[in-house]
């Protein structure tokens, strides 16, 4: 489902040249969860921002389902990461101006994918019942992390990215987060490419990948 | 102190990171000051220029003694007084006609003359002896020179007869007047011996000290008044151009304001930090006080040389207007003395302190760990708004008050501060509501973020709303105003520019060969002799105008209302019209009495109709001329009016000037002399015009700063939107949209406001400052046309934060989500 073949990527300072990815190469099935470690630097966001369409690789490509997503113009990145992909934050990134439940429901309809039906399951899931109504600023950040999850899912994307989606959760709100990721992945049938520095949280997915100078280990 | 230094060190070092901020609080401070700095030396030197004014005629500035019965008194009482060690000295003062103008004459003695009077100094001491020793001088200021149309060295005859001695140019002199020595005075005026008043110089003598009888004279002692006629008069003109300075002033502050306040969000970290490694608070205060009050110092001198830019640009139209309006002559060249610099650079620090008022109260309250948030940004919003709703009905409540129970001229500007600053506090909450409605009826996704992201992002732009909606419905108001009044005043103009050709002789002499050369025409068909005297009533000098009863008066005549047989009593000799502003002032109406001292004894005369005059800073009686003459013997009947078929007109100026070489300033067709006081006219609004486009000017510049300065911030708002699926470009036009929104908004409630502006103008401030009232209209065109210029200004300052969005690199809106790469 998600195929990513020999893609470099590298930044240009002043100073130096910094390599950050060479040549990594890549699948997650659908329905698969698999957890990117790797140490500070390692090249992990780098590589879920150009699956993900939101950077440029310099060479290899990008495969989502039957897209190659590197040959694609802006547009074209922008209307797959609406339709097709699911995107969680270290930083939860909600919309602050919304409430909880316009917040879960703002890329379905987006997208033109709301479903009534499972947006209600979410929330059940999630434990949002109860905190729709309130806004981004008023939860703790557990509940903000479940918000920004269920939005995510809320559009039945086929792939999952998820950047150190517990970096700012205590330790027992971090398990629990992974743990609600894993089954709704497995629930919706997508696949899971979840960045993590916690070799623990890594071991709850289904399959663990390492980065390390810019190569898969 | 090193601490202070090191502290100051880092807060510095934010503008170096954010240079776009620091140019935005410059700006602001910069546009402030220079627009009020500018303003404050147009007045300033209007007022230098009146002193020196009321200081070189030897009036009003200084004390002195005159004759309450008489014109002019006995020289042999300066002789007397000065025998008895009364610093005095003589002056002889009329009015006389020179090429065809009225100027006044003024004999001066220079060796007695108070060192306080200005005219001591204008006469050099080397020229003392030109002065006095024959043939004398003839001190006129260049002003006067031009037009009188007359060259240094000239002499020219007063009243046709006596020859003045040569002509000196003397820069400091106010225009308007011809000085000479008092001996050359009694002689071209015909008194010989004779003095209008003596000048009381620094003396421990007071007016008790005064003999009964002075070599036979009853002298009466005059004390020097603080404020002049001039300054009198032309204190509502000041009064206006300081309004606009302040409103310009405050449209700048809220840039400032903007500025500081990001400023200060932005390093909430950083201050915590500083605070955390133990820097105490007091410290931090300070320090901040200080990075405050340097970049103030900048920003005024910077705004004062750009407000003397702006004052010397203006000089022209300004003087002009008060030559228009008053009489007043103004120099043509700035000179500005260090309070000005001192008073600018004041009000830069004022003005920045007071902007960073809230910022500075945040920060002395600031606890050193952040807490959360304690209320959702809806609820926070929503006591702000009820906060502006309750101030904003406040001062309605005040202007509405002040309306009421205000009779002032500064009551009247008092009713338009309340009125502008209530519209502003209430245009968050009009605009809130607006919001609301839209996002109520929104569908989908997009639009309901729309609505929603909008209203969150009001108090970041409300300031610069606000600077909008005041800087458009001032622009409105004055505008309304200036139109309506350019509509009135050519209607009025129709009706007292009824004659045909106006001719104005040199004096009686030319005046009588005129008149006897126009009877024998047979293509004028009427000749409608006019003339003015002046009286004092109540203490304030009013104009006498004789108008003869013709048909030509009867049907033009600008009345604003009158008795049924008005004319016909104005014909008979004991009744008057007068004027608009002399009836408020006196409160006389239609069926009201006047009594007029006249040579000829006592004058009772009926009003029996009130005239629109507008301009004439003056009040006005029309009479019937035979009447006047009566009354008033001594007045010069050298003015005419003409009837002529107008394939004639051409011709008979044309054979007036060969008969009597007159120029084009005596002698005008009604369609020049209408054109000449056009252009004094829109002369005369050509600076309300220029500070109007500055303020709005300002208002653009707030608009674009809080746009640049949100749009940095805003990007974690919008980052989430790109990763989702929403293309940069699209980001970008729904943030046009969203700002154009609220700016049509803001425009739409200003034109309204801008009418009520209006309306208080013409109502309010016209009456109390001018003494007259304009019929209030509206110009749709002229709404529609302001609206278009709000919606350029909102474009233009939107446009440059908006391609900034759509051309923003992805690694730039990725940063706000990595935290590593």
């Amino acid at each position: 489902m998600l195929k990513v073949v020999s893609l470099s990527k590298s930044y240009r300072s002043a100073q130096e040249t910094v390599d950050v990815l060479r040549g990594v190469s890549l699948a997650v099935a659908r329905g698969e969860s698999v957890a990117l470690t790797g140490e500070s630097g390692s090249g992990k966001s780098t590589l879920l921002h150009l699956i993900a369409g939101l950077d440029e690789a310099d060479d290899g490509e990008v495969w989502l389902e039957d897209v190659r997503v590197t040959g694609l113009p802006d547009a074209g990145r922008a209307a797959l990461r609406r339709a097709r992909l699911g995107l969680i934050f270290q930083q939860f990134n909600l919309v602050p101006s919304l409430s909880v439940a316009d917040n879960l429901a703002f890329q379905a309809r987006l997208a033109g994918r709301h479903d009534a039906a499972w947006l209600r399951e979410l929330i059940a899931r999630l434990g949002l019942d109860g905190l729709t109504k309130r806004y981004p600023e008023q939860l703790s950040g557990g509940q903000q992390q479940r918000v920004a999850i269920g939005r995510a899912l809320a559009v039945k994307p086929a792939l999952l990215l998820a950047d150190e989606p517990t970096g700012n959760l205590d330790e027992a709100t971090a398990d629990e987060v992974v743990r609600l990721i894993r089954d709704l992945v497995a629930r919706s049938g997508c696949g899971l490419l979840m960045v993590t520095h916690s070799a623990r949280l890594a071991a709850m997915l289904d399959r663990r990948l390492h980065l390390s100078g810019g190569l898969l280990a | 102190m090193k601490r202070a230094v090191w502290v100051l060190a880092v807060l510095l070092s934010h503008w170096r990171r954010h240079p776009m901020q620091l140019a935005t609080l410059l700006v602001g401070l910069i546009a402030a000051t220079a627009l009020w700095s500018g303003v404050q030396a147009l007045n300033q030197q209007a007022r230098v220029s009146y002193d020196r004014a009321a200081a070189l005629f030897g009036g009003a500035r200084t004390a002195m003694l005159i004759d309450p019965a008489h014109a002019t008194f006995s020289q042999a009482a300066f002789v007397a007084l000065r025998r008895a060690g009364w610093p005095v000295s003589p002056v002889l003062e009329d009015r006389v006609q020179v090429n065809g103008r009225s100027v006044r004459l003024l004999g001066i003695e220079p060796v007695t003359m108070p060192a306080e009077t200005a005219s001591s100094s204008a006469i050099d001491r080397n020229d003392l002896h030109a002065f006095v020793a024959p043939p004398g001088r003839t001190l006129v200021a260049p002003e006067a020179l031009r037009d009188l149309g007359l060259v240094a060295g000239a002499t020219p005859r007063i009243n046709d007869s006596a020859e003045l001695p040569p002509l000196q140019s003397q820069p400091q002199l106010a225009p308007g007047v011809l000085i000479v020595d008092i001996g050359v005075a009694q002689r071209v005026l015909g008194k010989p011996e004779q003095i209008s008043r003596l000048l009381v110089g620094k003396t421990a003598h007071g007016a008790g000290d005064l003999p009964d009888k002075v070599a036979g004279a009853t002298l009466q002692w005059v004390a020097p008044d603080s404020e002049t006629d001039l300054a009198r008069l032309t204190d509502s003109f000041h009064l206006n151009l300081t309004a606009f300075g302040l409103l310009s002033f405050l449209v700048g502050l809220f840039i400032v304001n903007s500025a500081i306040g990001l400023a200060f969000e932005q390093r909430l970290p950083t201050l915590r930090t500083l605070r955390a490694c133990g820097v105490s608070a007091r410290l931090l205060n300070v320090v901040v006080v200080v990075e405050l009050v340097s970049l103030a110092l900048l920003g005024g001198l910077i705004g004062l040389i750009g407000g003397y830019v702006i004052a010397a640009a203006l000089l022209p139209d300004v003087a002009a207007s008060l030559r228009g309006l008053y009489g007043a002559q103004l120099p043509g060249t700035l000179s500005l003395q260090p309070q000005w610099w001192l008073a600018g650079i004041a009000m830069s620090v004022l003005g920045a302190l007071a902007a960073a008022a809230a910022s500075l109260v945040r920060l002395a309250r600031l606890p050193l760990l952040a807490a959360a948030q304690p209320y959702a940004w809806q609820q926070a919003q929503r006591r702000w708004l009820l906060r502006q709703g309750v101030l904003a009905a406040a001062m309605l409540i005040a202007a509405v008050g002040i309306l009421i129970f205000g009779d002032s001229l500064l009551a009247g500007f008092a009713v338009l501060a309340a009125l502008l600053l209530s519209a502003a506090l209430a245009l968050p909450v009009l605009l809130d509501g607006v919001l609301r409605l839209g996002g109520k009826g929104a569908r989908g996704a997009l639009p309901a973020w729309f609505w929603a992201d909008s209203r969150q992002q009001l108090p970041g732009l409300s300031l610069a709303l606000m600077a909008l909606l005041l800087a458009l419905a001032v622009n409105v108001g004055v505008g309304t105003m200036v139109q309506s009044f350019s509509a009135t005043f050519v209607r009025w103009l129709d009706g007292r520019l009824a004659a045909d050709i106006y001719v104005s002789a040199a004096n009686e002499t030319q005046a009588a060969e005129i008149r006897r050369w126009l009877a024998t025409r047979t293509d004028i068909s009427a000749v409608l002799p006019g003339a003015r005297t002046e009286v004092q009533i109540d203490g304030a000098p009013v104009e006498i105008m004789g108008v003869a009863d013709h048909a030509t008066y009867r049907e033009n005549w600008p009345l604003l209302r009158s008795a049924a047989d008005g004319w016909d009593r104005v014909h008979r000799g004991a009744a008057a019209f007068i004027s608009e502003q002399l009836s408020r002032r006196l409160h006389l109406d239609v069926g009201s009495r006047l009594r007029i001292d006249a040579p000829g004894g006592d004058w009772s005369l009926d009003v029996v109709g009130v005239y629109a005059d507008y301009g004439n800073p003056k009040g006005q009686l029309a009479v019937n001329i035979d009447a006047l003459l009566r009354h008033f013997p001594d007045t010069p009947q050298t003015r005419f009016g003409m009837r002529v078929a107008p394939e004639h007109i051409a011709n008979v100026i044309a054979a007036m000037r060969a008969a009597f070489h007159l120029d084009a300033r005596q002698l005008a067709d009604q369609a020049t002399v209408k054109a000449e006081s056009k252009r004094i006219f829109n002369r005369t609004f050509a600076v309300t015009a220029a500070l109007n486009t500055f303020t709005l000017g300002v208002a653009g510049i707030a608009l674009l700063t809080s746009l640049l300065t949100l749009s940095g911030s805003r990007l974690p708002q919008l980052a989430p939107l790109w990763a989702i699926g929403i293309t940069r470009e699209r980001l970008a036009v729904i943030e046009l949209l969203k700002t154009m929104a609220v700016a049509l908004v803001t425009a739409l409630l200003a034109l309204p406001l801008g009418l009520l502006v209006a309306w208080c103008l013409i109502a309010v401030v016209n009456v109390k400052a001018f003494g007259w009232r304009l019929p209030f209209q509206v110009f749709p065109m002229q709404l529609l046309e302001l609206l278009g210029v709000a919606m350029v200004a909102a474009l233009l300052a939107t446009l440059l934060p908006i391609l900034k969005l759509a051309r923003m690199q992805p690694t730039t809106l990725i940063k706000i989500f990595a935290d590593e790469r």
